[in-house]
């Protein structure tokens, strides 16, 4: 291994030298040879041992397995290498990685290794990219918050006692306390987006179909969507490259209309920003108006143009979107039967009472809640009244988008409608937490490329903007947020408690 | 209003067991969540067609061209019980 300190990085403390590291960052890095990628790669070891005590991000590091696959990158001349080759990265849970336990957060899964890889996986294996281990989540991506992890709780790093948002919340705290350059995470409501506007982090939930779900552990099929949580929107772009594209192993996928490519765009003008009025004032707290209020200032100062723009329907999203995820959650979570895979209840009679017992034992609270509302929703004599009026709620959603897409080129609103909250404050309280997701649900059901950027802070907390685009404009909608990232100038490096700088 | 019975009900369909103290919890929640989807009832959506997949595609063919899969082995290798290739159950009902 390649002395560090010779280099000019290693020389601080345990794991110090990656704080605040892009993925682009560790790219040069590597490619210039001022470290090696077993150096890069222990280096976030380092540092995931030095402050994930306190964060709790990680369900499982695999050291040895992210050392070889540095290793065998070292051995590489650099000629033959691939652009992102050696840059580490952390996984959400949820994504089936060949010989690596895959839990979805959830006690149903727990020892699950499974036999092949996700599509994604396989991409970023090609790419050269050093898996340092699984991030934690809401458990089956249900939830807000990442309190439901079967697991362990994970904190947000700008104030420990406070939630990290979710579901993928492991993949948003590990990237804010550089644990990971950037990691991956999915988004069915919100779960990307929401995370990464708590933690402070840039997070892109693509157009539905834009990357291949195969692999993916399903919760709404028609809603989930994998995406990047980075520190910029360089680096989601990349990742968004790197993941997306057409798969015949996932029918409903259809890859990007063009790459993300590398985003560089400094001014907006002739670009125009409708203001959804139904996600603004009243909807959201003082302080995430307040921050609002400067970016769209920003923009204006960029030379866009900033209207307000009525979508009435988006404020059924939240009552269409918890009949339409829960009903296809109660249909995806069938298959955990304690038959092929997971935990099974021992000494079980028969095979209903097998059935009943390990679901019940192996699922969590809120997992429980969410299959007797899908259930619920769809057993005979209310199918009509909820689960179809959903769907037409559905529909009255994309349509009042695609009227505002005619006179806007993006649609934006803050992430959530407050900082990140106080962990156990929400709990016990399940349709509070799921008002947490007013904002970005709407997006989910409209299957539009959405993204989170950092836009300031409100007592010390951070405060995303999201920008929404039409279908597959992720590259337009990339540049647009890298003007505004380089004229916000938010920080996006927390002091963590407890953890030397 | 969501009966307890009901409730039971739906558990049952689910494969899922509560007891006592869950079903007492779980029953004013439910009544709660199902109580504020109920909005959608107020509206009149009447001339909207219902959407299941907000990206339309339809009949998505590919050559149907024999691959390697999963190994027999490796198919079965995540399996509670597992006897001579075939997962074990206990007896139906």
């Amino acid at each position: 291994m390649t002395a560090l300190s010779d280099t000019g990085f290693g020389g601080g403390t345990a794991g110090s030298d990656v704080v605040g590291l892009t993925a682009w960052r560790c790219r040069e890095l590597l490619s210039s040879g001022q470290v090696s990628a077993q150096g890069l790669t222990r280096a976030y070891l380092d540092r995931i041992a030095a402050v994930d005590g306190q964060v709790k991000s990680y369900l499982l590091v695999d050291e040895e397995g992210a050392m070889a696959a540095a290793a065998a990158v070292d051995a590489k001349p650099f000629s033959a290498r691939q652009p992102w080759e050696g840059v580490p990265i952390g996984l959400k849970d949820i994504f089936a990685v060949k010989g690596m336990e895959t839990t979805c957060a959830s006690k149903i899964l727990k020892g699950y290794i499974p036999p092949y890889d996700a599509t994604i996986i396989a991409k970023l294996r090609a790419a050269g990219l050093v898996f340092l281990g699984k991030l934690n989540m809401d458990e089956f991506a249900m939830g807000s918050s990442t309190e439901n992890s079967a697991y362990q709780t994970t904190r947000n790093p700008w104030d420990l006692d406070r939630v990290p948002g979710g579901s993928s919340g492991g993949s948003a705290a590990c990237v804010a306390a550089s644990e990971a350059p950037w990691a991956l995470g999915t988004d069915t409501g919100g779960s990307i987006r929401q995370p990464a506007s708590l933690c402070g982090v840039v997070g892109l939930k693509p157009t539905y179909g834009a990357v291949s779900r195969y692999g993916l552990v399903a919760f709404a099929s028609s809603l989930d969507q994998i995406g990047p949580l980075t520190r910029d929107t360089k680096d989601a772009a990349a990742l968004l490259d790197i993941i997306a594209g057409k798969d015949p192993l996932d029918s409903t996928s259809l890859g990007l209309r063009e790459p993300a490519g590398i985003p560089s765009r400094s001014a907006l003008e002739g670009l125009r920003f409708g203001v959804i009025k139904e996600l603004v004032g009243d909807a959201v707290e003082p302080g995430v108006s307040e921050v609002f209020g400067s970016a769209v200032d920003t923009i204006g100062a960029l030379g866009g143009v900033c209207e307000e723009v009525s979508l009435p329907s988006v404020m059924r999203g939240i009552a269409a979107y918890y009949l339409i995820a829960p009903s296809e959650a109660s249909a995806n979570l069938a298959r955990f039967d304690g038959v092929r895979y997971g935990h099974r209840h021992a000494g079980s009679h028969d095979l209903y009472e097998m059935y009943t017992r390990t679901r019940s034992e192996g699922f969590g609270t809120e997992v429980k809640r969410r299959i007797m509302i899908g259930t619920y929703a769809l057993s005979a004599g209310y199918y009509d009244a909820y689960y179809a009026q959903a769907q037409r709620t559905r529909t009255l959603i994309i349509k009042d988008f695609a009227r505002a897409f005619e006179d806007f080129d993006y649609l934006i609103s803050p992430t959530s409608p407050t900082v990140a909250f106080k962990i156990g404050e929400k709990v016990a309280d399940p349709l509070a937490m799921y008002l947490s997701d007013l904002c970005t649900i709407p997006v989910n059901l409209a299957a539009l490329p959405g993204i989170s950027i950092p836009a300031g802070f409100s007592a010390g907390m951070p405060v995303g903007l999201q920008l929404i685009g039409p279908h597959f404009s992720e590259k337009g909608l990339l540049e647009a947020s890298h003007a505004l990232e380089q004229h916000l100038h938010v920080p996006t490096v927390p002091v963590i408690k407890g953890v030397a700088a | 209003m969501i009966t307890r019975r009901e409730v039971e009900h739906v558990a049952r369909l689910a494969r899922l067991h509560f007891d006592e103290e869950e079903l007492a919890r779980l029953q004013p929640e439910l009544e709660q969540i199902i109580g504020y989807v109920e909005q959608l009832s107020e509206l009149d959506l009447s001339g909207l067609e219902t959407t299941s997949h907000a990206v339309a595609l339809k009949n998505v063919l590919r050559p149907d061209e024999p691959r390697e899969g999963l190994s027999h082995e490796a198919a079965m290798a995540n399996g509670p019980d597992v006897e001579r290739g075939q997962f074990v159950v206990p007896k139906i009902g």
